[in-house]
């Protein structure tokens, strides 16, 4: 389990802390947790909820990031699936609308993986297609219309609960736990941070760095899928042009929060989610405060700015002589 | 001769797409509707000039629209609740939004940072900065505003080249000379051939980042000032998601997204070509406004896809490519 948190992960924490202070002083009730109808409520379980759809993203983004690459359509796909989903919702069972939607998202992923494997495209480049096309799409499915349901299984996925947890977040961390085992639990994790690495020699090295360019983003697409069809699950309904809308700018920047380098070679799945959560947490304690939401813009682009300078190789020469005379200190 | 087939095509898929339209329907061809054409896609000809040499350079400059959208409301704010004379306010809010860009350009070559990542945190400010000041769309009702928008250009056959248009126009020329025929255009091009290469060769790597930001983002500020003519308003959700048209417009004018290539002359002809697109779902009628994301989306793929095919090749026969350079 050492492989799932690593040690770096300790800055990421002392922030969602200090955060979560925040919060607590701006809203003396937002560690108070109830039991209501065998679901668990409060502000904690709120920013729970809230984050599922970045989470879920970031867990997509983080392997893609770890070889390199980028993906800029996981907002559009979000709105291809929950499109899908929405009009599908009322006719089909959710087995059928489920396997639709996360279809689509694979076959999204495919595309894109085909894009920059096969074809050798840059990935900004060819995420950018899907990007621009993608909502147009999703408006082909929804006819322009803002899609609603009512069928009470796909909005149990959205309301519903599980062990008195809220269903996006079990889902949420179901697919953290099966990422993990298998990224981390075989050798599959290590290929795609060597492909990230350096992909050239790995693949001199015997590793298949076309299949594990095609795989990462195939999984970017399905977690997209995932997340639009919960978005649209918890509003009972497919908005083409609003749903998932920026959300990859929050998954690009959850990843980053959470350590893992733009330019590949290494990453950490638990860290991505909890910049997620990070996100998350400063917009709820935001609207919490009463300050106008639009400051989340202003608190993402300083949080954005202090991650980068944390990250900057050109400071890292600064943040060692604190260390060092930290040490001589203590 | 940098570029140029690939603006060659741009031009063929321009020249033939606009024949296409026109076939259909004939009253296409018309100067109203070209005139039209120009004034509505003025904005976006202006950041895209300013976006063309960011690209060419090797980065990107993912903060136009929310500089677009912060200098309407800015302008807005400054012209009708400040009391500030438009002038002055048009002066400030271009020397705000260089000064914007400037430090973008600083923190990319000081920290060593990928412009993806330092233009997305100007993004965030920028649009952030704008809510801040309104989240009210605040009409103009200064004078200047009714005498720009009035001016025109007659054009025969009815025609109008509005002032935006014109102003649209002379940067673009500028900018297509400025790109060419200066020292800075040369350096912008080396920039983006290869960032070690062109500081051997001398160049100021770090002031060139600094002012190739600084043109991207001073050229979105006049586009923001040519937006708030357009609407007469300043609206700080005016021009979301504008970067995106903006990136597309440059790529299908065939500059290359991994620098080095390109020209201004081919993101006017990119541009264009979009306009033609949302000219020709408004005159269909039937169509809806998504099929145009549709298919800029699937010209970018055909761009894309050519391009790639045109450096393979270009990689392929080195000594014979060495041989028809020199």
């Amino acid at each position: 389990m050492t492989a799932l948190l690593p040690r770096r992960g300790l800055a990421q924490i002392l922030a969602l802390i200090v955060i979560l202070a925040v919060d607590r002083v701006v809203s003396p009730q937002f560690f108070d947790l109830r039991l209501q109808d065998g679901r668990l409520f409060g502000s904690l379980i709120d920013v729970l909820n809230r984050g599922t759809p970045v989470a879920l993203l970031s867990l997509g983004m983080v392997l893609v990031i770890a070889t390199r690459g980028i993906d800029l359509s996981v907002g559009a796909v979000m709105a291809i699936s929950g499109a899908i989903a929405a009009s599908l919702a009322d006719t089909h069972s959710l087995a059928v609308v489920l396997a639709a939607a996360l279809g689509a998202g694979l076959i999204c992923g495919l595309w894109n993986g085909f894009l920059v494997a096969v074809l050798g495209m840059q990935p900004i480049v060819a995420t950018l297609i899907l990007m621009v096309a993608g909502r147009g799409i999703a408006q082909l499915i929804t006819e322009g219309r803002i899609v609603t349901f009512s069928s009470p299984d796909l909005v149990w996925l959205g309301n519903g609960s599980i062990l008195g947890l809220p269903v996006p977040v079990a889902i949420a961390l179901g697919m953290l736990i099966l990422t993990g085992a298998v990224v981390r639990g075989s050798a599959l994790g290590l290929l795609i941070e060597a492909t990230g690495g350096n992909a050239r020699a790995s693949e001199l090295a015997g590793v298949g760095t076309r299949a594990m360019i095609l795989a990462v983003y195939v999984w970017c697409g399905v977690c997209a899928a995932l997340a639009g069809v919960i978005a649209a699950a918890d509003i009972m309904g497919a908005d083409a042009n609003n749903a998932g809308l920026w959300l990859e700018l929050d998954a690009i920047l959850a990843v980053v929060i959470g350590g893992t380098s733009l330019f590949g070679g290494r990453f950490s799945l638990v860290l991505a989610v909890l910049g997620a959560l990070i996100i998350q947490t400063m917009n709820t304690g935001i609207l919490l405060s009463g300050y106008p939401p639009e400051f989340n813009l202003l608190v993402k682009a300083v949080v954005v700015l202090a991650v980068l300078l944390l990250q900057s190789p050109k400071l890292s020469g600064f943040a060692g002589v604190v260390t060092r005379l930290r040490r001589t200190k203590a | 001769m940098k570029g140029l087939p690939p603006v060659l095509i741009t031009a063929v898929v321009l020249v033939a797409g606009f024949a296409l339209c026109a076939v259909q329907f004939p009253n296409i061809a018309s100067t109203r509707v070209v005139g039209n054409l120009l004034t509505d896609n003025a904005f976006l000809g202006i950041v895209a000039t300013g976006m063309t040499f960011v690209i060419i350079s090797g980065g990107i400059d993912l903060s136009v629209g929310s500089v677009i959208g912060f200098t309407t409301v800015f302008v807005a704010l400054a012209i009708e609740r400040w009391g500030m004379p438009p002038l002055v306010a048009f002066v400030a809010i271009l020397a705000l939004s260089a000064a914007f860009g400037a430090a973008m350009g600083a923190m990319i070559h000081v920290f060593d940072l990928p412009p993806f990542i330092v233009t997305l945190a100007g993004m965030f400010l920028a649009r952030g900065a704008s809510f801040l000041l309104s989240t009210e769309s605040v009409p103009i009702t200064a004078p200047v505003y009714s005498t720009v928008s009035d001016f025109a250009l007659r054009l025969p056959g009815g025609g109008r080249l509005t002032a935006v248009a014109i102003i649209m126009l002379t940067i673009v020329i500028g900018g297509a000379l400025l790109l060419r025929l200066t020292r800075f255009g040369a350096n912008v091009y080396a920039l983006g051939g290869s960032r070690q290469a062109a500081s051997l060769m001398g160049v100021a790597v770090g002031r060139m980042t600094v002012k190739i930001y600084m043109l991207s983002s001073l050229l979105a500020g006049i586009a923001g000032i040519v937006f708030s003519f357009y609407t007469s308003a300043g609206y700080s959700l005016s021009a979301v998601g504008v970067e995106l048209d903006t990136i597309a417009a440059v790529v299908i004018g065939g500059t290359l997204l991994t620098g080095g290539q390109g020209s201004v002359v081919g993101t006017f002809l990119g541009v264009l070509i979009q306009g033609m697109i949302q000219t020709y779902i408004n005159f269909d009628g039937t169509l809806s406004s998504w099929w145009t994301k549709i298919a800029t989306g699937v010209l970018l793929f055909a761009f894309i896809a050519l391009q790639q095919g045109l450096v393979a090749l270009a990689r392929r026969p080195v000594a014979k490519r060495v041989g028809a350079v020199s």
